[in-house]
């Protein structure tokens, strides 16, 4: 069977699963199609959260990413798991008990202000649609690699497959698909990285590997990657960063943001009880972790590979790393996955010495220009994309061919399963919140869940046009995305819950100038509405206040919505008691039952 | 009803002081081990690098699953001890 056919037996048969259970799971009311009916398992909705959680970043680039900033980047890996732990403890039991679907929902009614509810829904419309153009071109992505379709069918396919089994099973459908796709992409990612790990240190756990010795030098795995690199003019993989300010804030502004994104919180309401709900984020983070653990011993490893394919002398015990640096691999004897991989563009070679070898060093390192000069080397000549470790694994660990067909079924799970979850955000906050509550409260149970119904459709063209057309600045929306629910949503989620005191006018007064505060220096730095070329200042350290990084900033948003929301509330007026009532409920679990219509 | 009142609130301050522990060795483990006070466990090797790497890519993720799991074991208790569990 060629590897066109088993990647479309695998990817077929994952497809077909997502559609039987889309049937089977099929929303009968407003309840089911917001909250799965609130009957779901709590280790159940952990898998569907970690699945709704690890998009196509997750599996895709964060290996990449950890490969090439080492124990810098370090912070995805804190920052995306961390957050778990606020989520479990400061809003996820409250909100369950709170018992109503939607995030705005729960804003609206604590700060009796529908000002509230409204800013919130634009919030998280905005926040929600930024993050799912990722999802939409990382599916179409894997479609165009794996599928030999084009990018454009790749997304107009992934739409269709999401369009049937969140249309019409609504949150049912998308929890128990998610359930499936975790279990599709987890498998998936630790194949080949079981595999890997066994090949360079003889340790099958990929975790455990990370720290073990290489088999080939006898050293131990990071000390011989540090070597390696380090005679290529690179920084030690497991170098300290000198800039500890902005690592912290970085780290902190991806956990609260992780705690603060509404499709992750709503994931909570479809538990049973409060006491499900806390130890449902405990599964969620133990499935994440399978995955985030094996991350960084994926991204070392395949850097380690990809160093001593092209050195080869670097391999074993090395006496000598300047004399192994220069005995690089003849162009013509490059390995069969770098030929698969340039024909994508994602591998590019350029020989830019003339000498029919492949060089690959830091050339932007000036203290190593002169190492260079003598070796004769004029610029480091193979470009790898980031991107591509995780799905060249089984390739470059010579994997049979149904490893990258499970590969290609992986990434597409796991770019689907994120937008399903971002999709159905959406859509509830336009029927329900918008619809429902400000526009038409007298709409009937079947009006809503058409509006339910429409609205997911519309939020699936809207999303697949802009898939189709990314606007240029998709991939720094990411930090939009974390900034609004890091700098705008979470503190206010936390405030409602934690403070009796806390009245309307300062949770908007709080929410609007973390959120203001946040686009204004991420827009002073990337862009005005991120039209390139409109940056007031140079996006480089040295512009940066106190050195920290527009991504960095959603913390310090954070900390300013919270410093307004307590000052303007103290000078204005209580909450009424009611209200203070409902704070009050919120805090015990007692007496919360289901999900309620209302 | 006051002694609700008072059951409740001392339910409430137990969590409150719950989870600031657990908010301690959290941003300990992260934020203390794994950045700032790297430098401090550079001596300490772990597999070919230090503890704060460890910490950073590893240690400080299998905490966080042990600090909710603990939160939620300990809160299930609370709740029973009040008498404010479902």
């Amino acid at each position: 069977m060629s590897q066109f056919a088993i990647n479309l037996l695998f990817v077929g048969a994952s497809f077909a699963l997502y559609i039987g259970i889309a049937i089977w799971a099929r929303a009968g009311s407003t309840k089911d199609f917001y909250v799965a009916g609130g009957g779901v398992h709590p280790i159940t909705n952990g898998m569907a959260t970690a699945a709704d959680w690890m998009s196509a970043a997750s599996f895709i680039s964060m290996a990449g990413l950890l490969a090439s900033g080492g124990y810098a980047n370090s912070t995805f890996l804190m920052g995306w798991t961390g957050g778990y732990v606020i989520l479990a403890m400061l809003l996820a039991p409250y909100l369950r008990k709170f018992g109503k679907f939607t995030v705005p929902d729960f804003i609206g009614d604590r700060f009796y202000s529908n000002a509230a509810r409204l800013v919130a829904v634009i919030c998280l419309i905005v926040a929600s649609i930024t993050y799912v153009i990722g999802q939409m071109t990382g599916a179409g992505v894997a479609f165009s690699r794996f599928l030999e379709v084009s990018n454009t069918w790749g997304i107009w396919i992934a739409a269709f497959i999401v369009f049937l089994y969140a249309v019409f099973g609504g949150m049912k459908g998308i929890t128990y698909t998610q359930v499936a796709q975790y279990i599709v992409l987890i498998i998936a990612y630790t194949i080949p990285a079981v595999f890997i790990s066994l090949e360079l240190t003889g340790n099958p756990i990929p975790g455990l590997g990370l720290f073990s010795t290489h088999t080939e030098s006898g050293v131990p795995l990071l000390a011989k990657l540090d070597d390696v690199i380090n005679a290529l003019g690179f920084r030690d993989y497991t170098a300290d960063v000198d800039n500890k300010l902005n690592m912290v804030l970085f780290t902190m502004s991806l956990m609260v943001g992780t705690a603060g994104l509404p499709h992750v919180i709503i994931r909570f309401f479809t538990v049973p009880k409060v006491a499900d709900a806390r130890w449902s984020a405990g599964w969620a983070l133990v499935f994440i972790a399978l995955l985030y653990l094996t991350a960084p011993a994926v991204g070392s490893m395949a850097r380690l590979n990809l160093m001593t394919t092209v050195y080869p002398d670097m391999a074993g015990q090395v006496e000598n790393y300047d004399e192994a640096a220069n005995n690089p691999i003849l162009y013509e004897d490059r390995p069969a996955w770098v030929r698969t991989w340039e024909e994508t563009g994602l591998i590019q070679y350029e020989d830019k010495n003339n000498d029919g070898r492949i060089q690959v060093y830091n050339d932007s390192n000036e203290a190593f220009a002169d190492t260079a000069a003598q070796r004769g080397w004029e610029g480091s000549e193979l470009n790898v994309n980031n991107d591509i470790l995780v799905l060249a694994n089984p390739e470059i660990a010579n994997l049979p061919g149904w490893v990258i067909g499970l590969i290609a079924a992986g990434g597409i799970a796991a770019a689907l399963s994120t937008a399903a979850g971002l999709l159905l955000a959406i859509s509830s906050a336009v029927s329900h919140d918008l619809i429902k509550t400000m526009i038409n409260p007298r709409i009937t149970e079947k009006g809503e869940m058409l509006a339910a119904r429409i609205s997911m459709a519309g939020a699936i063209l809207l999303a697949t046009y802009l898939g189709l057309n990314p606007p240029g600045f998709a991939a720094q929306t990411v930090a939009l995305a974390f900034g609004i629910a890091g700098a705008s949503l979470f503190p206010v989620l936390m405030m409602g819950i934690f403070s009796k005191r806390m009245n309307n006018v300062g949770a908007v007064a709080g929410m609007l100038s973390g959120l203001i505060a946040t686009l204004l220096y991420i827009f002073t730095y990337l862009g005005w509405f991120f039209i390139p070329g409109t940056n007031t200042l140079a996006n480089t350290p040295d512009n940066w206040i106190l050195g920290i990084s527009p991504l960095s900033f959603g913390a310090v948003g954070a900390m300013i919505n919270f410093a307004v929301a307590f000052s303007v509330s103290s000078v204005t007026k209580a909450p009424p008691q009611e209200i203070q009532d409902l704070v009050e409920s919120v805090r015990y679990p007692k007496g919360a039952g289901m999900a309620v219509d209302h | 009803m006051a002694d609700d009142k008072s059951n409740a609130a001392a339910y409430w301050s137990a969590n409150v002081r719950l989870i600031t522990g657990c908010l301690i060795v959290w941003a300990l483990v992260s934020y203390g081990c794994a950045i700032l006070l790297r430098p401090l466990l550079a001596g300490i090797p772990v597999g070919g690098t230090d503890l704060g790497f460890w910490f950073a890519q590893q240690g400080s993720i299998l905490t966080f699953i042990g600090i909710i799991f603990f939160y939620s074991w300990k809160m299930n208790r609370l709740d029973k001890k009040f008498g404010l569990g479902e």
